[in-house]
């Protein structure tokens, strides 16, 4: 097809020696500052990649390096812009011109309690994070998530009560700290809307029956013969029934779906 | 080269194709492979199946045994604590029960121990980074379980076993799948959210290698809702985490019991002399190890330290000869190769086409089987390469809203949209290039269904065990095997500290390990556990000087 297509079988067949050469040529090298200290690095590499690039060996700030853990908040500005950006280092490319600074700590405490003695009320998240309350409704927070998430929306649910509201856009939250740290209330938004998914996922949402009878199933032993015999059996045997189960999936897609 | 939607143009002419094809696609679904079939494509493409990758281990109890390179390093590396440099006089900590890993399996083992009458501060979690910095964290599609009424626990333990290619420790197997409805009831009552139906029903989806729709999922964020729930579980207990301290070795007894560790202050360099009385491993996984040169979607403290510790005691090790490539490992852009895109995707009705848009493998093969097929297609000229020269093939993302419905990739996988967008790349129009990526350490420390190992004292539960998944292991059933071995270790613990009474402390295993790599004839250059892999730039390294 393409002549791009040409071209990348070309490269291909002379092999990774000239990779970074050509990446270089090709994406070139940007200047970023780490804590101030200017290092040059190829354009292209995630924050995370290019601190490693630069020499540093991580201990804090970096733990699943694919935007699940909150690890890697980083903080940053682009020289002579206005906008403090904020970001997780695993997922963010760096660009020219960055000031960089990470925050792998944040000091917030969290309220303690038992899950299974407190009442699931309207006013449950103000007794245990009164400082909601102080939400002055300046959305910084939001302005901070690294996952675009409406922090300062699901504050607003908790004030008002609505548990499983807050509990549903707050979903996506991994839990970085970086609102808490923003926020001129000192409110602690994620430790908030984790008190408030688990009051949903334990006394809000309803529950399953099929799960309930498999429990009472199992208590009564009702598989414990068949595993067994599944067990004992010979490995021809067990590979025949095995080859021979039906796949539920299989006729789900010939049927196109659902 | 012109970018368009996120892609360079030649990639966007194979997408034109890709849509070309899906109606097509979707109607003329590609069949499952026959056993010999996936015997066949496994031996030819697979790494666990190539010439080079795996080498017979030269000392301790597992000796003559095939693993896979760099873990045969590792285990033939010098052990990294020399026992004249600890003074196991001073004990720093004294506990009942220690447990090494902050992840799902330590996790969970904690609150059981609790549960079991362990008083909280006879408890004691260390971990290599932070409290629940680890692969649980990033599980993406789901848990199994056998909740419905046309599944059942008996069809789960045959996909188990099965899937494994039929060398599980079937006892294990059995524990899986009989422990997996309680441990959602578990999960309720701390307040997970599943998905579920308006009637309260799990929306339960199909893995790869299930005969049945039992995949629990919490949007594509499962592992991460689980792992908030069991972690702030843990921290309204208040039980005591020792962060960024990894054991580095094991202590034993003058009886031969497993008696605590030693673990070491990444920050301050210092080490803590730890007696307990049950010791809990859950380390976790190998991925930063990245066997085979594979890339990987782990988290970065998983580099194996648990099968090193546990082997310098003498416990034995389980299928390492194996490992498992998750088949949609992301190939482009760049920034985020190796990373996972979760199986969720095709649970939801994906399929993986080729360069042409032609589809070539049924989509919920067992992962090695899967991705085998992916590999194949590559290395036979019908995927794409892109700008880096990595190749992948096309997983067609779109179907997924014509099959379910508009709006079911934003509700069902956030995690996902969210990481393309970054990039420009709008998966509900457009597919994503997947090739496989290390995913998981099949086997590891053998574990019975008490999660005793062979040295007494010495418990394991999660990624770090081998005999739960035999050689291979089905989707879903990670998260799975933490909560039900993290479970059993816990309260099997718990029992044992009881009653064990621990002799004089000593690390003369390492000196007696020493002396068998001197007896193989190996002069070891490196030491192990590593703790965390290396990734400086080679210009830092190689300028570097070992004088501060």
């Amino acid at each position: 097809m393409s002549k791009s297509k040409q071209v990348v079988i070309e490269k291909k067949k002379t092999g990774r020696a000239n990779k970074s050469e050509d990446d270089k040529e090709k994406q070139g090298v940007v200047e970023v500052f780490i804590m101030g200290k200017s290092y040059r690095v190829p354009a292209g590499l995630t924050i995370m990649k290019a601190l490693e690039y630069a020499g540093y060996r991580f201990i804090r700030g970096c733990g699943c390096r694919a935007g699940f853990c909150g690890a890697c908040s980083t903080v940053y500005r682009i020289e002579d812009e206005q906008k403090l950006g904020f970001d997780l280092a695993c997922q963010k490319l760096v660009e020219d011109k960055m000031y960089l600074v990470q925050l792998p700590f944040v000091p917030a405490a969290k309220a303690v309690y038992d899950i299974n003695k407190l009442e699931p009320s309207d006013s449950v998240l103000l007794t245990y994070y009164p400082e909601i309350a102080r939400c002055v409704s300046c959305n910084t927070c939001t302005k901070s998530c690294p996952q675009d998430i409406e922090v300062m929306k699901y504050i607003q649910s908790a004030i008002r009560g609505d548990i499983a509201k807050c509990a549903e856009i707050s979903f996506d939250c991994i839990q970085c700290g970086l609102c808490a740290m923003r926020c001129p209330a000192d409110i602690k938004h994620y430790h908030v809307a984790q008190l408030a998914r688990r009051i949903r996922g334990k006394y809000l949402d309803p529950k399953s029956k099929n799960l309930a009878k498999r429990l009472k199933e199992i208590e009564e032993r009702k598989f414990d013969e068949e595993i067994e015999k599944l067990m004992k059996m010979d490995k021809k045997e067990i590979m025949e029934l095995y080859r021979n189960r039906k796949i539920e999936a299989e006729e789900s897609v010939i049927a196109g779906g659902d | 080269m012109k970018i368009i939607n996120g892609y360079p143009d030649y990639m966007m002419e194979s997408i034109e194709r890709v849509e070309e094809k899906r109606e097509r696609n979707m109607k003329e679904p590609v069949k499952p492979m026959s056993l010999k079939d996936r015997e066949e494509i496994l031996s030819k493409y697979h790494p666990d199946y190539m010439e080079g990758t795996r080498r017979k281990v030269r000392v301790g109890v597992d000796k003559g045994k095939l693993m896979y390179n760099g873990i045969v390093d590792l285990l033939e590396a010098k052990p990294v604590v020399d026992p004249k440099d600890i003074d196991l006089g001073k004990i720093d900590y004294d506990v009942d029960i220690l447990i090494i890993g902050g992840g799902g399996a330590g996790t969970v083992a904690a609150l059981f121990a609790y549960e079991s009458g362990v008083p909280r501060d006879r408890i004691l979690i260390v971990t290599k980074l932070r409290h629940g910095d680890a692969n649980s964290m990033m599980a993406q599609g789901g848990i199994q379980a056998a909740d419905r009424p046309e599944d059942s626990p008996v069809l789960h333990y045959l996909d188990i076993y099965g899937g494994g290619h039929f060398t599980n420790k079937p006892e294990l197997a059995r524990a899986l799948a009989l422990d997996a409805p309680g441990i959602i009831r578990w999960h309720e009552e701390l307040g997970v959210m599943y998905d579920r139906q308006d009637d309260g029903e799990f929306l339960e989806l199909s893995g790869g290698g299930t005969c049945r729709n039992r995949l629990h999922s919490c949007k594509d964020y499962s592992g991460m809702e689980l792992m908030r729930n069991i972690r702030d579980r843990a921290r309204n207990l208040q039980i005591p985490v020792l962060e960024f301290c990894p054991v580095v070795e094991l202590l034993m007894d003058d009886k031969g019991q497993v008696a605590g560790g030693v673990a070491f202050n990444l920050e301050t360099y210092e080490y803590y002399v730890i007696r307990a009385k049950a010791t809990i491993l859950a380390t976790g996984g190998s991925g930063r190890l990245h066997l085979s040169n594979y890339p990987t979607t782990n988290h970065y403290g998983a580099t194996g330290d648990g099968l090193v510790m546990a082997y310098h005691v003498g416990a034995n090790l389980l299928d390492l000869d194996t490992i498992q490539i998750h088949p949609t490992g992301d190939a482009y852009p760049e920034a985020i190769v190796g990373v996972l895109s979760t199986e969720k995707i095709r649970g939801l009705g994906a399929i993986p086409v080729n360069k042409n848009g032609d589809p070539f493998v049924f989509p919920l093969e067992p992962r090695d089987v899967e991705s085998a097929a992916l590999i194949r297609e590559c290395k036979e000229g019908r995927g794409i390469v892109t700008p880096t020269g990595m190749p992948g093939v096309w997983l067609d993302t779109p179907m997924i809203e014509i099959i379910h419905g508009e709006g079911t990739i934003q509700s069902q996988l956030s995690g996902e949209v969210r990481k393309f967008k970054r990039f420009g790349i709008d998966i509900t129009k457009y597919p994503i290039l997947v090739y496989p990526t290390l995913h998981y350490q099949n086997g590891g420390v053998e574990i019975n269904e008490k999660t005793e190992t062979r040295v007494p004292g010495l418990f394991a539960a999660g990624e770090v065990t081998g005999g739960v998944h035999g050689k291979n292991r089905l989707m879903g059933n990670s998260l799975l095997d933490y909560n039900v071995f993290g479970r059993r270790a816990g309260i099997y613990a718990a029992k044992y500290a009881k009653k064990a009474k621990i002799g004089k402390l000593t690390l003369s295993h390492l000196e007696k390990y020493s002396r068998m790599l001197e007896e193989a004839n190996i002069r070891p250059t490196k030491t192990a556990p590593i703790l965390l892999p290396e990734y400086r730039g080679e210009m830092a390294i190689s300028r570097s000087l070992d004088i501060f």
